[in-house]
C-alpha cells in the first residue's frame, strides 16, 4: 500500500502524504478483510459494502488499495492529478472506478452515507456503509447534523471511522482548534464508540468485528493514528500534510519500506 | 382570471409522480406545511424524510439517496436551498451530476412579511452558475405540474423555484406551448418582453396599456432558464425594436442577464431594459403588491421601459437580421 502511495510522489508531485499514511492500516483492513466487496462488484457497481472517504484529501491511499485490488490499472498511479487522468486530486465517482461519492469539501461524507443507508433500507438491502472522517474534520458542523440524523433514523448499517492523527493542516489539533472528549460527543449523539490503535491490524479487525456485531446503534471507531506513519521524516510532522518529496526523502522512504 | 397556488400544484403533483414511481423520495427541513410536501408525507410516509432544521445535511443526504438509485426531491425555502446548502449542492451533487431535484419554495419577494433573510433574489444566479444544473421558474400552476414531471424524467440535477403568490393560468390557455422553449403568450410587433413567474401577469397588463398608446408588446414566457433555448429567444425578438426582461429576482445573474448575454453572442447587444430587483436585498412589507411596487416589479414599470425603448430606438432599424 505504502509502495503504491510513494509511486504517486515519484515525480515531485504534491500530495496529501500525512493523512494518507495515517489511514494505511485502516484502508488495508477495510478493503482486504472487513468489507464485502470484490473487484467485480466495485467495477460493475453490483451488490457490495460501500466506503465513503469523507476526508477526501487522503484519496491517494484509497487509490493504492484500489490498484492492489485491480480495480484501478497500476499504470494510472503515474498519471495521478494530471489533465485527462483517471485519478483526480479528490475522490470523483465519475472518473475513477471504485470511488462511491464525490468528497473533498470536508464534513459531507457522513451525510452521503446517511442518504445511501436510507435508500438501501427502502430496498431491503443490508449492506454496511463505512465512512472515514478526519479528527480535524470534526470541526465541521455538518458531521454532527448527520450524526444526529443517523440515530434519529435508527440506521445501524453505518460504521464511521475517525482517523485521530491529532494533526491538522496548520499544526496539532489541540493547539490549533481543540475538540475535546470526542468519544463522549459521539456517545451523546447515540453512537456506540469503539477505540483502536489505528496501525495495529488485529486490534482494528477486532474493533470492526465489534462494530458489525452492534445492531442497536450505529458505531464509530476512534482510531488513534500517526500522521505520516511509516516514513520517519514525515511522522507527526504537519509539513507533510500536503507536500512533495525530494529525492533524498523518496530514497529514505523506499528504504524504510524495504526494511 | 382564475388564480391557482403553485405550491399546491407542486405538492399534488409530487403525490402523483410518487404514486407512479416508487423511486421518488421527498426530504424537507421542517417546512413541509408551507412547501406542501406534507401531501406526499400523508400518502407515502416511508418515502418522506423529515430532516430537521439542517439543510446542509439534507442536501448531502439527497446525494446519497441518488447514488442509491432514488429520485430525491429536496425541499425548503429558495433562500436556504440555493444559499445555505450551496456547497453541498455544488460539491456532492452537481460535480458528479447526481439525479437530485431541488424545489426552492417561497422564492423571490413572495414571503413578503419575513423580509430580506427569507426573500430569495439571488437563487437563480447561484443555480445558473453551476455546471450540470437545469433551472426552472414556472409561471403558473399548470406549468409547475409539467415541470415536476419533467424533473422526474430528466436524469441530472434540477432546481425549480416557486413563489407563494396565486397566479393566473396563462400557460394552461396558451397555444403552441413547447416545454423548455420560450412561448409567446400574447403577440406584438414592436417590442418583446421576456418574463416568468409573477411577472407574466404584469407583462400582460403592460401590453394591454401599451396597446392603447399604439405600442404593440409581445409577451413571452421564459420559464426554462437553463438550458436557455437561445434559438427560441432569438426567434421571439426578430424584427423587434428592443427587449424588456422581467422577473422576481435580482437583475444580477437572473433570467434577464441570461437572455441579454446569450443574444449578445448571436446578434450583438440588443437594446434592452431589465425589470427586476436592482441589486438590493428584500425587506418586510404588509402585502406582496406593496413590496413589488417598492422594487419596481409592476406593469407600469414594464410599460415605461417599453416606452423608453421606443423613444431610444425611433428611426433605427429593427433587430434580428442575423439568423442562428
Amino acid at each position: 500500500m505504502r509502495r503504491n502511495l510513494l509511486e504517486m510522489f515519484s515525480d515531485g508531485k504534491v500530495g496529501h502524504l500525512g493523512g494518507s499514511c495515517s489511514l494505511t492500516e485502516i484502508m488495508t483492513c477495510l478493503y482486504f478483510s472487513v468489507m464485502r466487496i470484490s473487484k467485480r462488484s466495485l467495477l460493475e457497481g453490483s451488490d457490495r459494502d460501500l466506503l465513503i472517504l469523507s476526508k477526501g484529501h487522503a484519496v491517494l491511499i484509497q487509490y493504492a488499495a484500489l490498484v492492489e485490488l485491480g480495480v484501478i490499472p497500476r499504470g494510472e498511479l503515474d498519471r495521478v492529478k494530471t489533465l485527462g487522468g483517471m485519478l483526480q486530486g479528490h475522490p470523483d465517482m465519475c472518473t475513477t472506478p471504485g470511488i462511491e461519492a464525490n468528497t473533498g469539501s470536508l464534513g459531507q461524507g457522513l451525510s452521503i452515507a446517511l442518504g445511501l443507508a436510507l435508500g438501501y433500507r427502502l430496498d431491503g438491502r443490508s449492506n454496511t456503509i463505512y465512512t472515514i472522517i478526519g479528527d480535524g474534520e470534526l470541526a465541521e458542523g455538518q458531521i454532527w447534523e448527520a450524526a444526529m440524523a443517523i440515530t434519529n433514523f435508527n440506521l445501524n448499517s453505518i460504521v464511521a471511522i475517525v482517523d485521530r492523527n491529532r494533526l491538522q493542516a496548520t499544526g496539532p489539533t489541540h493547539d490549533r482548534f481543540n475538540i475535546p472528549c470526542i468519544d463522549q460527543k459521539w456517545e451523546a449523539f447515540g453512537w456506540r464508540v469503539h477505540t483502536a490503535d489505528g496501525h495495529d491490524i488485529p486490534e482494528l479487525l477486532e474493533a470492526f468485528k465489534e462494530a458489525k456485531a452492534e445492531t442497536r446503534k450505529p458505531s464509530v471507531i476512534i482510531a488513534d493514528t500517526v500522521k505520516g506513519k511509516g516514513f520517519s521524516f514525515a511522522e507527526d510532522n504537519p509539513a507533510f500534510h500536503n507536500a512533495s518529496l525530494n529525492s533524498e526523502q523518496l530514497e529514505m522512504a523506499s528504504r524504510a519500506l524495504m526494511e | 382570471m382564475d388564480r391557482k397556488c403553485l405550491r399546491e400544484a407542486y405538492g399534488n403533483t409530487l403525490v402523483e409522480v410518487g404514486r407512479a414511481n416508487n423511486g421518488v423520495v421527498v426530504l424537507d427541513a421542517d417546512l413541509s406545511k408551507s412547501t406542501r410536501t406534507s401531501l406526499f408525507e400523508e400518502q407515502f410516509p416511508n418515502r418522506f424524510f423529515e430532516m430537521g432544521i439542517a439543510e446542509q445535511n439534507m442536501m448531502s443526504t439527497a446525494a446519497g439517496l441518488a447514488i442509491a438509485g432514488k429520485i430525491p426531491f429536496v425541499n425548503t425555502f429558495a433562500v436556504f436551498a440555493a444559499g445555505r446548502a450551496y456547497d453541498q449542492l455544488r460539491q456532492s451533487i452537481c460535480i458528479p451530476r447526481l439525479n437530485v431535484k431541488i424545489c426552492g419554495s417561497s422564492a423571490g419577494l413572495s414571503d413578503y412579511g419575513d423580509g430580506a433573510t427569507h426573500q430569495a433574489i439571488d437563487d437563480v444566479a447561484l443555480m445558473r452558475a453551476l455546471p450540470n444544473m437545469t433551472v426552472f421558474a414556472p409561471s403558473d400552476a399548470a406549468e409547475t405540474e409539467m415541470m415536476v414531471r419533467a424533473m422526474v424524467d430528466h436524469d441530472g440535477p434540477v432546481y425549480m423555484r416557486i413563489g407563494r403568490s396565486l397566479l393566473p393560468n396563462y400557460i394552461d390557455n396558451s397555444v403552441g406551448y413547447r416545454f423548455g422553449s420560450p412561448t409567446v403568450l400574447r403577440d406584438g410587433k414592436d417590442l418583446v418582453v421576456f418574463a416568468n413567474g409573477s411577472l407574466i401577469e404584469k407583462s400582460m397588463e403592460a401590453a394591454a396599456t401599451l396597446d392603447l398608446e399604439g405600442i404593440s408588446l409581445r409577451v413571452v414566457n421564459v420559464s426554462t432558464i437553463k438550458p436557455l433555448d437561445v434559438r427560441g429567444v432569438h426567434e421571439c425578438m426578430r424584427s423587434m425594436r428592443g427587449i424588456v426582461t422581467a422577473e422576481e429576482h435580482s437583475v444580477v445573474g437572473g433570467m434577464g442577464s441570461a437572455i441579454v448575454c446569450a443574444l449578445s453572442d448571436v446578434v450583438g447587444t440588443p437594446p434592452a431594459k431589465m425589470i427586476g430587483v436592482q441589486d438590493r436585498f428584500g425587506t418586510s412589507a404588509e402585502n406582496p403588491e406593496e413590496l413589488m411596487k417598492e422594487y419596481g416589479l409592476t406593469a407600469e414599470a414594464i410599460a415605461e421601459a417599453a416606452r423608453e425603448l421606443v423613444a431610444e430606438t425611433s428611426g433605427k432599424s429593427t433587430m434580428g437580421g442575423i439568423s442562428v
